[in-house]
């Protein structure tokens, strides 16, 4: 299974992370979608809509939270009967950053999951740069930086 | 099964001299059910390891053809993991000094796990 980075200070916490915690697919992104680092997939479009589906649910258990008065929802975890789906955000020097993770209930559990989730979040937020600026979401150029970042994830 | 009838499964264990701590994990996801434990013990992360290591090592037990595991313990140099699975997938573990009675706690353990079924 092929682990890959747009931003490269992700790849080692993430690498780590799926080692440990013996996840099937993981995908780190910003809230808008954008995608950071994927390990696992195989195609494009299953990024694509992997991270629009993601991004979409943390943006509605955000607005849930708000309409409650509460601070936005730590994580969310939803099992199937092979598979888990575990969600969370992730404070780093870059923003918060998302991150999707499946997996196996044969080969990993929700305990180990979180269990290796908190050592990714002090691991993400020790090595993301501190000083850099956000790159904007919807830029001119989008397009090409959406290419680019997809050829850079599956090494094309 | 109530809150107070898992502490008081717990209480089975952590009353024998030497546990330091009992749990009640569920077994599947590895997340803590119930707790009694000193301060110092890393709760979520004993619990986490434990059940995966409660399912690896049942898969393998009965890949050799042994049937279902009932009763495990782990000796380190510092005390030691006790851990059975009841019947309603919860694993009840006990983390315990080097010199714990192992012979009570495994009874206390089996208990436990009776009551928590």
């Amino acid at each position: 299974m092929s682990t890959r980075a747009v931003e490269a200070w992700t790849l080692a916490p993430l690498k780590k992370f799926v080692s440990e915690a013996g996840v099937r697919l993981v995908l780190l992104m910003t809230p808008a979608g954008q995608v950071l680092a994927q390990h696992g997939f195989s195609r494009a479009m299953d990024v694509m809509a992997a991270s629009a589906l993601g991004a979409a649910i943390m943006a509605s258990t955000g607005e849930i939270a708000r309409q409650l008065s509460q601070p936005p929802f730590a994580a969310l975890n939803h099992q199937g009967v092979r598979h888990g789906i575990f969600l969370a955000g992730v404070p780093t020097g870059r923003g918060t950053i998302v991150a999707l993770v499946v997996y196996e209930l044969d080969a990993s559990s929700l305990g180990l999951v979180q269990l290796f989730f908190e050592e990714l979040a002090a691991d993400l937020d020790a090595a993301s740069p501190k000083e850099a600026v956000p790159k904007q979401v919807l830029a001119a150029d989008f397009e090409r930086e959406l290419t680019n970042s997809l050829n850079t994830l599956f090494g094309r | 099964m109530t809150a107070v009838a898992f502490q008081r499964a717990l209480d089975l264990v952590t009353r024998v001299r030497g546990v330091r701590g009992a749990m009640l994990v569920e077994l599947g996801d590895g997340v803590v059910v119930a707790e009694h434990l000193m301060e110092g013990i890393k709760g979520p992360a004993v619990a986490a390891l434990a059940a995966s290591l409660a399912n690896r090592l049942g898969r393998a037990m009965e890949a050799a053809g042994l049937g279902a595991g009932v009763y495990w313990h782990l000796q380190a140099s510092e005390g030691a993991l006790l851990a059975v699975p009841a019947a309603s997938g919860i694993l009840v573990v006990a983390v315990t000094e080097p010199e714990v009675n192992v012979g009570l706690v495994r009874l206390e353990l089996l208990r436990a796990a009776q009551a928590v079924t």
